[in-house]
């Protein structure tokens, strides 16, 4: 029985703090992502999703004590990535109450560490996901390390790969909407949903709740968004926000 | 005051956190005395039955959980794996558990091939019975689930409600004051919080 789709909130840690980038650049300061999980719990929020964009990048290891506050804050479950390359550090975050497991960067060498986690915690423990953005020449490549790395595999091979690999979920990420407000790419969430016959997650570009409902009658099984939930328009003055019960009836 | 037993599973924090939230005192402890002198107790737990009886066994908390439960008939709420350690058996390890509740734990074995395990998610529960546990919840609500092996109940009259994967399972068991919820109330937001504040009026 499939379950219904889900709205994720995605929370970007960077030197500690929560911060929302646009196109995966300009990092600015949103606020305490503790803070920021409480105004969640006060929302019927279904997941969360705790994204560190300087563990690839600086190839460190994740911020646990940070990590282990904001499961224990949470009152709904929580997929946390960056920094994951190996089932030590996956066992390791399962331990400290986090629910699943997003990975990219590891990916671009080691696909076998999907199976890996999921013979242990399951396959939908385990996200994997695809950044993708376009090049100067308009051509949509898909990118590891934070967008800085160009896979050699195009965006379906990846799909395939990953799930053929054992991972229990996809993440599609556009970069280029990243923050854009310009609603998701539903072009590749069609293409991808067609594909493969693992649940696929959207993001990038979310900006108002017709997106949610558009992306969930294309497929998507959940639709991830975070400016959309951190700031108020047309300022962009920090207000996390979260519509109530406006997608289950 | 509600001590949550800590043998070393998963982060209890959450069911603090959340009771606090909630307004609710509660303690994270193995020790005996805690749990001896608490109103009633939450047993939580994320990981493989066999080792769950192992810490049990291995803090001396099974002859301290028999007394204060099956004694002194101190209300217990078992979640997930916590829920699992109430039944006489579990599939898992192949070994006994406290045995609280008639009732064993078995593998999902499904035979529709979508359908994966564990089965994770939110899902909906059709209660089985009247309940304090239930009163004033908010209609359809729904439940986080993480598991891969479910409760079967051999008396009816303890099946609190129940959860459609494949096939039906207990998601909830109520003995007297002995209940087992084999979602986790702690990341079910308000419909988990709604269960919590229930249970600590029993």
């Amino acid at each position: 029985m499939p379950l219904q789709p889900r709205i994720i909130p995605v929370l970007l840690l960077h030197k500690g703090g929560l911060y929302k980038t646009k196109q995966f650049k300009k990092p600015s300061y949103v606020g305490d992502p503790i803070n920021a999980v409480r105004i969640f719990n006060e929302k019927q929020v279904d997941e969360l999703m705790i994204l560190d964009i300087d563990c690839s990048v600086n190839n460190s290891a994740p911020n646990y004590e940070l990590i282990e506050e904001i499961a224990s804050e949470a009152f709904m479950p929580v997929a946390y990535g960056g920094g994951v390359n190996s089932i030590e550090i996956a066992k390791k975050l399962f331990g400290l109450g986090i629910e699943k497991v997003v990975l990219n960067t590891v990916l671009q060498h080691n696909t076998t560490l999907i199976q890996q986690i999921g013979d242990t915690y399951g396959a939908q423990a385990v996200v994997a996901c695809i950044d993708f953005k376009k090049n100067l020449f308009g051509k949509t490549n898909a990118y590891f390390k934070s967008g800085s790395t160009k896979a050699d595999q195009s965006i379906p091979q990846l799909a395939k790969l990953y799930e053929a690999a054992g991972a229990g979920e996809l993440l599609l990420n556009d970069i280029d909407r990243e923050g854009s407000y310009s609603g998701y790419n539903l072009t590749m969430l069609k293409e991808l949903v067609s594909i493969v016959n693992i649940p696929v997650v959207v993001s990038g570009g979310a900006s108002q709740v017709s997106d949610f409902t558009e992306a969930a009658q294309n497929g998507a099984s959940g639709m991830a968004a975070g400016s959309m939930f951190i700031y108020q328009r047309p300022y962009n003055a920090v207000l996390i926000s979260y519509p109530s019960n406006y997608f289950y009836s | 005051m509600t001590t949550i037993i800590n043998y070393n599973l998963g982060n209890p924090k959450s069911i603090k956190n959340m009771l606090a939230y909630l307004g609710i005192e509660s303690r994270i402890s193995a020790n005996h005395e805690d749990i001896a002198s608490a109103e009633r107790l939450i047993l939580p737990g994320v990981g493989h039955f066999q080792h769950g009886m192992e810490q049990l066994e291995l803090l001396g908390l099974v002859e301290v959980l028999k007394n204060e439960v099956l004694e002194n008939k101190k209300p217990i709420l078992g979640i997930c794996l916590g829920m699992q350690l109430l039944t006489k058996h579990s599939a898992e390890g192949n070994r006994a558990g406290l045995g609280f509740v008639d009732a064993q734990t078995k593998k999902f074995e499904l035979q529709d091939a979508n359908l994966k395990v564990p089965h994770m998610g939110w899902n909906e529960v059709s209660w089985q019975k009247e309940s304090a546990l239930l009163a004033s919840i908010a209609e359809k609500p729904r439940y986080y689930f993480v598991h891969s092996y479910f409760v079967e109940c051999n008396q009816k009259d303890d099946v609190l409600g129940t959860t459609h994967y494949g096939q039906d399972f207990v998601a909830a068991f109520q003995h007297e004051s002995i209940i087992g919820m084999q979602f986790h109330p702690e990341k079910s937001h308000r419909f988990g919080m709604e269960l919590l504040q229930n249970f600590t009026k029993l």
